[in-house]
């Protein structure tokens, strides 16, 4: 009988390989991150903080902004609810994978993000390690990847003296990848062309701000075809 | 530092709420208990590939098609992947060569 503890250790042994590309982007962005909010005051407490307890990515960029200007939380809270919104559809997606997963079911939905969404749901655990154990460790990774490239970049940002741009490409590289995995199935191909017309109709009209005019014309596509996704 | 401790405190605060609510509403309108409705589950199926979809745009949002080198060190590096993922099939082959060969364009040759 393994004890838990071996069993998450294993279960992060296996994992590990599909966090990498997560681990290089979030390297990379969390360093930046820290750097950025060193600049504007904020020390490793700061920085560190909200990237423990918010651990947002894109809002927290955004965050920075609204830190150097006059104390507003309730814009605070409103803009990080649209930037975020799209945890929506990650959490009904993941709904039917998280079943079942008792105590877990916390950490999944608290460490939740782009990254740890196509990720798991890609991933299919191997056999012999328990999927709420694979889940865990990969979405434990990505946070702690996330918290310490934060913690990294503001106390000794200034040391990376190595040219690291265009490394935040393996995110999009990895999205890249897990979306042409996704529509080699055929049965999701037609939902796939719909969200990149749906982002590009949207990136054209509404420029940076798309994900949430995204979201509603993905929403207003899937409900209307769905007799013919769904056969 | 332009807040006080104490305003940056609930600012944290504030924006880790707005994103928890995101994070946590679809579980809690949906518990584990109960079966969601049949539209939801409809949801859950076919909304991943829109959303990974969604995101390889959001990622791409900042490039800009007008100005030099006018996309072309993204369109390059993804043709890279996408040809690594169809023949090689190794994930991290495909995004670990696809993130060099973008950083080789967008350092050495744009």
């Amino acid at each position: 009988m393994k004890t838990r503890k071996n069993k998450l250790l294993y279960a992060a042994k296996k994992a590990f390989p599909h966090t990498i590309p997560v681990l290089t982007g979030f390297m990379v962005l969390g360093i930046a991150y820290g750097i950025l909010m060193e600049t504007k005051g904020y020390g490793p407490i700061w920085s560190v903080l909200m990237s423990a307890i918010a651990f947002c990515g894109s809002m927290q960029y955004v965050a920075i902004t609204l830190l150097t200007v006059a104390f507003d939380p309730l814009q605070a809270l409103l803009l990080s609810i649209m930037v975020n919104a799209r945890h929506l559809f990650y959490g009904i997606s993941m709904l039917d994978k998280y079943k079942g997963m008792g105590k877990f079911r916390f950490f999944f939905i608290f460490w939740l993000c782009d990254e740890t969404f196509s990720v798991c749901y890609s991933a299919e655990p191997p056999e012999d390690v328990e999927p709420k154990y694979f889940y865990f460790a990969i979405s434990a990774m990505d946070y702690m990847y996330w918290v310490l490239g934060t913690l990294i970049g503001s106390v000794m940002g200034g040391l990376i003296t190595f040219n690291t741009k265009g490394m935040d490409f393996a995110l999009t590289a990895l999205f890249v990848v897990l979306f042409y995995e996704q529509i080699r199935k055929k049965e999701n191909r037609i939902s796939g062309v719909i969200g990149v017309l749906a982002a590009v109709a949207a990136l054209c009209v509404f420029g940076t701000n798309l994900v949430i005019p995204s979201m509603i014309l993905i929403l207003a596509a899937l409900l209307a075809g769905r007799k013919r996704i769904c056969s | 530092m332009f807040l006080t401790p104490l305003q940056t405190l609930i600012m944290i605060g504030a924006v880790a709420l707005g994103t928890m609510i995101t994070r946590f509403t679809p579980f809690i309108l949906f518990p584990d208990n109960k079966k969601p409705p049949e539209l939801v589950t409809y949801l859950g199926k076919v909304l991943p590939p829109a959303m990974m979809g969604l995101l390889v745009v959001y990622c791409l949002k900042d490039v800009s098609l007008s100005a030099a080198p006018h996309g072309l060190p993204e369109a390059l590096a993804i043709l890279a992947v996408l040809l690594l993922q169809k023949f090689k099939g190794n994930v991290l082959l495909s995004i670990g060569g696809g993130t060099v060969f973008y950083m080789l364009l967008v350092q050495v040759i744009f």
